[in-house]
């Protein structure tokens, strides 16, 4: 175990300090258990005896303590950091927490256990490359290890610490742990872990955590810290194949054109030939910009600004991909959902999705089946309740550029978004293509106000679904009428304006209107990219960027 | 070849996928700049993440009137050096009518000149998001906190129903009034801050440095006497004492600390060697058990 230390005044050390900061890698790591299996006094040791807590918030829990644990130091109170889970004495939402030792930098997400906070778990393991599971040695194996270790695998995570906890408890007996781990290996064999790390621990003696102690000299294994510090999480981001989802086009001026986005895997080169979806073609990537100048290569996941040799129409959305390795193209595909909506999942309801850059309308075309988290057997139902898993096809709107989860994180994800309560309600991980079909529509009334107060722009914005909008589209007609007879039919305040005039369309904009100018002179306040020639699939776009942009605030 | 990038590296990428994502999804962005080495740290993400092009979005200060001179002197030159569009906000009533933290307490002060000022300011300009410099490291209700933090249309946050934030999916969606705060410095640590600043040379208000400075000494307090109604005991005057700043907030409520460190390995190794966190020297986080978590609920950053 080790802290960092300096000498004083001594520059050579503070220079090869800070080179030695400089190398260290970064584990993410998530933390699961269930509400009294000794989580956040695990954490709080991991954070104490690294000593990666600060005086003065040590002094606080001290304070803290003397009220609430007759004087003895309550470790588990340095992490639980909202006033309700203080109160209740349990953790109920995901935190995040920053230890660092001299080998390496740790992002701990600490994760509720009880069964309704399974959303927090989720989102906690879905950047994380390791999770610890939480037993109590006394109960062994409960039906939220089965989960929190499913979840685990679910997210991708490949390695797997099963730390079982109050050993004291059971007389520090062998026998205990290895029943517990004979028990619990059955559950895991399937789940196909690339390792998982069985520790007998002590989070309130210390035992194992990150000293060895004495208790348990039965065990040889390296204590929890040591183990973190050395294992080896492979990150596959630079070997998969090239993705670059772009989230904006930079145009500073008329002689640069390049697109800025995050490289979510792989590698690319000046030279390099890329794909551009949906438009299809092959080109060159010309050069690869940064703040600090021009690249000769980037890899994930670096942020850059590429431009490419030919000129193609690319937004917001767009991927840029090797073109050798595609991803898979499609408007339907397979997928496991993790349920985090009050409202149960329904077929017959519409969602927004976000995946990569993208955002596009979507609805669940089948639920094919809800995933026994004990047995993983499938389950036939109808609909899927908080916190349940389930396998569904999807059907978007656009076309998604994607690849399965297991293959790549980034582009195999993506989440549902409730577009009545805006409340992200589920957690794709995204399978493969499904096969074709198509869907319908519904609208909803919003209630009468207080009629003596004067309308605001926020009335009319919820009783039309939209905000008012101009949008610029000279010399396409019919794609006006047919976006407006779109909007129309939905109940949407919106009307053409063939010849722009400036106080007109304040008027329109004040009513909540959106407005369709054909006219260049036209002053648009969201701007489109470039649009597809057939006006159907253009409609289709530019229904999706006013949702992107909260103008509309429900789907027509 | 070997394609590893350090932890800070990818710690920069990552802010600046979130303040590229903000700029794309949102109609009005604005981003919150305290003067501290938090928000110049942002900044200069910002202009990484848009360059070549300006950041597209106005810079907004909450100005209490009580800040330190050097701190309004470097906000200035900055916004001037770069070509930043800079809104600077005060609650000018609650002045008028003599709000200071030695009237008012601290806690109704802050709610006034900050909270409030903040509200206003965000509803004044129409804004849908908008960035704040801070992390999760430096308080146990920050911890909690989401990139993308959702807040109503009273601008306050709940923490018991805060959007699930997966992978790197942030939920954009908002209805008339209401906002997002963003965070994009949520993963860093206050070591990782200097750090970067040390390595992008990236100008900081000299307050942080150690200097001789004109203090009031109360046992292990030091407290600066910028302004005139900062209550004296008898017999008390100020004293020349080596010291700096560890945060930067207003100048009767943030007490400095003694210290040699003058330049930024200098506080590094600092940082190092006595693990004290940095908000311990601002008085509005200690008013109450759980009080940052208090103001943050009622539209405080």
């Amino acid at each position: 175990m080790s802290t960092l230390s300096l000498r004083e005044t001594d520059l050579t050390t503070v220079e090869s300090f800070f080179q030695q900061e400089l190398e260290k890698d970064l584990l993410r790591l998530v933390t699961a258990g269930s509400v009294d299996d000794g989580k956040s006094t695990l954490i709080g040791r991991l954070l104490y005896d690294s000593q990666s807590v600060y005086e003065d918030q040590l002094h606080a829990v001290h304070r803290a303590s003397q009220t609430r644990n007759n004087g003895n130091l309550d470790l588990s109170l340095l992490t639980d950091g909202l006033r309700a889970e203080r109160e209740q004495g349990i953790t109920i939402d995901v935190a995040y927490r920053y230890f660092t030792t001299h080998k390496r930098k740790f992002i701990l997400a600490d994760t509720p256990g009880h069964v309704q906070y399974t959303r927090n778990m989720a989102t906690g393991a879905s950047n994380a490359d390791l999770a610890i599971v939480l037993l109590d040695a006394r109960r062994g194996i409960q039906e939220q290890s089965h989960r929190h270790a499913y979840i685990a695998s679910l997210l991708g995570i490949t390695h797997l610490v099963i730390a079982i906890n109050k050993m004291d408890q059971v007389a520090y007996k062998e026998e205990v742990f290895l029943e517990i781990q004979r028990q619990f290996s059955e559950f895991l064999d399937p789940l196909a872990f690339v390792e998982v790390y069985w520790l007998p621990m002590s989070a309130l003696e210390g035992d194992n955590v990150v000293e060895r102690g004495a208790n348990m000299p039965w065990f040889q294994g390296p204590p929890l810290l040591e183990y973190l510090e050395n294992v080896d999480v492979p990150s596959a981001k630079t070997t998969t194949p090239f993705r670059f989802a772009v989230q904006r086009v930079v145009r500073p001026h008329q002689d640069f054109r390049g697109y800025s986005g995050q490289i979510s895997s792989g590698v690319v080169y000046v030279g390099s030939p890329v794909k551009v979806l949906p438009a299809g073609p092959v080109t060159i990537v010309k050069s690869i910009h940064t703040y600090e100048g021009e690249q000769s290569f980037a890899f994930a996941p670096m942020s850059v600004t590429l431009c490419l040799q030919d000129e193609i129409d690319i937004s917001r959305g767009d991927l840029i991909c090797s073109a050798e390795a595609p991803p898979q193209v499609s408007r339907t595909f397979a997928a496991t959902v993790i349920w985090f909506g009050e409202r149960p999942l329904q077929t017959s309801r519409k969602y927004l999705l976000k995946h990569m850059s993208q955002f596009t309308r979507a609805e669940v075309r089948s639920l094919q089946h809800r995933v026994n988290i004990r047995t993983f057997s499938p389950e036939p139902c109808s609909t899927l309740e908080m916190n349940e898993i389930g396998v569904v096809e999807i059907e978007t709107a656009q076309e998604l550029f994607f690849d399965p989860y297991r293959e790549s994180r980034a582009s195999g994800s993506a989440i549902l978004i409730d577009p009545e309560t805006n409340f992200t309600v589920g957690a794709v991980i995204m399978l493969g293509t499904a096969g074709k079909r198509s869907s319908t529509q519904s609208l909803e009334h919003t209630p009468e106000k207080d009629k003596w107060r004067p309308l605001t722009a926020d009335e009319r914005a919820q009783r039309f679904g939209h905000r008012s909008a101009v949008l610029s589209l000279p010399s396409r007609e019919r794609l006006a009428q047919l976006l407006e007879r779109r909007l129309y039919e939905q109940g949407a305040q919106i009307m053409v304006l063939r010849r722009w005039n400036d106080d007109a369309a304040a008027a329109l904009e004040q009513a909540g209107f959106i407005v369709l100018a054909l006219d260049t002179a036209a002053k648009e306040t969201v701007s489109l990219p470039l649009l597809p020639k057939e006006d159907e699939q253009a409609v289709d776009k530019i229904l999706d960027l006013l949702l992107a942009a909260n103008v509309l605030l429900r789907i027509v | 070849m070997q394609y590893n990038l350090s932890y800070l590296r990818a710690l920069e990428a990552e802010s600046i996928h979130i303040m590229r994502e903000v700029a794309s999804e949102f109609q009005r962005p604005v981003m919150l700049y305290s003067i501290g080495k938090d928000s110049s740290v942002m900044l200069r993400l910002a202009q990484k993440a848009f360059h070549p092009e300006p950041i597209p979005f106005p810079l907004l200060h909450i100005d209490t009137s009580y800040k330190f001179k050097e701190m309004i002197e470097f906000r200035d030159a900055q916004a001037k050096r770069l070509g930043l569009k800079l809104i600077v906000h005060t609650h000018q009533r609650a002045l008028d009518e003599g709000a200071n933290p030695f009237r008012l307490g601290t806690q109704r002060c802050c709610e006034l000149l900050k909270t409030t000022a903040l509200l206003d300011a965000l509803r004044a300009g129409g804004f849908d998001a908008a960035f704040g410099g801070a992390r999760r490291d430096e308080e146990r209700s920050r911890a909690k906190e989401r990139v993308y933090s959702f807040r109503d249309e009273n601008g306050q946050w709940e923490p018991r129903n805060q959007r699930p934030e997966l992978w790197n999916l942030f939920n954009s969606r908002v209805k008339p009034g209401e906002s997002i705060r963003v965070f994009p410095l949520s993963n860093w640590t206050e070591l990782d801050i200097w750090l970067y600043i040390h390595l992008e040379k990236n100008p900081v208000v000299p307050l942080y440095f150690a200097d001789e400075r004109e203090m009031l000494v109360r046992g292990a307090s030091l407290i600066p006497i910028e302004q005139p109604f900062i209550p004296r005991l008898q017999h008390e005057h100020p004293q020349l004492v080596r010291c700096r700043m560890r945060s930067l907030g207003c100048s009767p409520c943030t007490g400095a600390i003694r210290s040699e460190a003058d330049t930024v390995p200098k506080i590094m190794e600092e940082l190092v060697s006595f693990r004290r966190s940095e908000r311990e020297n601002r008085a509005i986080d200690h008013d109450l058990d759980g009080s940052m978590e208090i103001k943050k609920r009622a539209g405080y950053f």
